[in-house]
């Protein structure tokens, strides 16, 4: 399967498409973002996808908006990369924007308060379990894990101990692991 | 300033320099944001919060907060920051420029990355320099994860009094490590604590 059997007819239906999955996206975009391009609209192959999230994961960004960029292109160049990133963003921005004031205007009120607070707790218990859940790719790691795992764990010491400059992490940690990676590959 | 603002805990006075500082800021976040921009957000914290004082604790974590619970992608929460920034500067005005000089800034850079690498990187797959810089970054990335996930987790310093907050976020990482429960499941289990008070 090399051709994805369809296709956006139109810039507005790209827009339309991505509005409608980022709405859909609670906690999290790309499952949604799989289901509705790969699966219902088939404008990529499974393959595709795979591949062209791989890019979009390294590259730094917001995943999820690297790959809308990706999709948009290879349909209508640069002006399909914009339409979907716009799709993505305009919409759930102002709905955003909206709960914020919502929001603001009832923060005293304990209730909405605490309801807050416990939200933010979860959430930063999802980004620990991101990562724990991404720790377990580094088993398939070209690097063993004696390696990989103290350069992650460094990593953490230095930015919530150390409150390190994420820059100076991924330039120092980050050219670490890619230079012990390079040397660890067959050329 | 004007009367329909809401209450600010929060007041401040943004120079058009310091508008340029945070840009230049968000482009170089950007830059960084390899693994999403989730990933960044100890950068964040420690330029807004701790550097500059343009936005506080509560303000942060409310906005990563919003954004999540939300529907959209997670990014949204760099456009409540920089809202909120403005409004702590004080109008709707500022609010406005804050949404779009934070989330012009986290996307510009690493758009035109994205594109320009998209085509190259896919024609050059298989080279060696490519899987290398693909696969030795992953270490990092973990990293930021879990740094960020402990400093938000951790901005309720006090243990003594916060320890169930401690519980709840620990919970969650278990739930979604070792489940394959809805996330929406989570956070309306967290909002529901916190509503009858008991966080």
């Amino acid at each position: 399967m090399t051709d994805a059997p369809a296709r956006p007819r139109s810039l507005a239906e790209l827009f339309v498409a991505f509005t409608v999955l980022a709405l859909q996206g609670f906690g999290g975009v790309l499952p949604v973002v799989q289901r509705e391009i790969v699966e219902r609209r088939r404008w990529m192959t499974q393959e595709e996808f795979i591949e062209e999230w791989a890019v979009a994961q390294t590259m730094p960004g917001p995943n999820v908006c690297n790959l809308s960029l990706v999709i948009g292109s290879r349909f209508f160049g640069l002006r399909g990369a914009a339409t979907a990133l716009l799709g993505l963003l305009l919409v759930p921005a102002l709905v955003v924007l909206a709960l914020g004031s919502i929001y603001s205007h009832y923060s005293d009120h304990p209730r909405v308060a605490g309801a807050l607070r416990g939200m933010a707790a979860v959430a930063a218990g999802m980004i620990v379990a991101t990562g724990i859940k991404l720790a377990a790719t580094l088993r398939r790691h070209p690097l063993p894990l004696a390696v990989t795992l103290p350069l992650a764990a460094l990593g953490v010491f230095g930015l919530v101990v150390l409150r390190l400059p994420m820059l100076a992490a991924l330039l120092v940690l980050g050219g670490t692991g890619c230079v012990l990676t390079w040397r660890r590959l067959k050329p | 300033m004007t009367g329909a603002l809401p209450a600010q805990d929060l007041a401040i006075v943004l120079a058009w320099h310091d508008w340029l500082d945070l840009f230049a800021h968000y482009l170089m976040i950007s830059l960084m944001s390899v693994g999403g921009t989730i990933a960044t957000t100890a950068e964040m914290h420690r330029y807004l919060v701790e550097q500059h004082g343009w936005l506080t604790q509560t303000q942060f974590n409310d906005s990563i907060a919003i954004a999540q619970a939300a529907p959209g992608p997670n990014v949204l929460f760099v456009a409540l920051m920089g809202w909120n920034v403005g409004l702590n500067a004080g109008s709707y005005a500022a609010a406005a420029l804050g949404v779009l000089v934070t989330l012009v800034g986290a996307l510009l850079p690493s758009s035109v990355l994205m594109l320009l690498a998209a085509n190259w990187g896919h024609r050059n797959r298989e080279r060696r320099a490519v899987r290398a810089f693909k696969q030795g970054m992953a270490p990092l990335v973990i990293a930021m994860l879990v740094s960020t996930g402990i400093i938000l987790g951790s901005a309720n310093s006090d243990f003594a009094t916060d320890w169930p907050l401690y519980a709840v976020s620990v919970t969650a990482a278990l739930v979604i490590w070792r489940t394959r429960i809805h996330l929406l499941w989570l956070l309306a289990a967290g909002a529901l604590l916190g509503a009858l008070g008991l966080l």
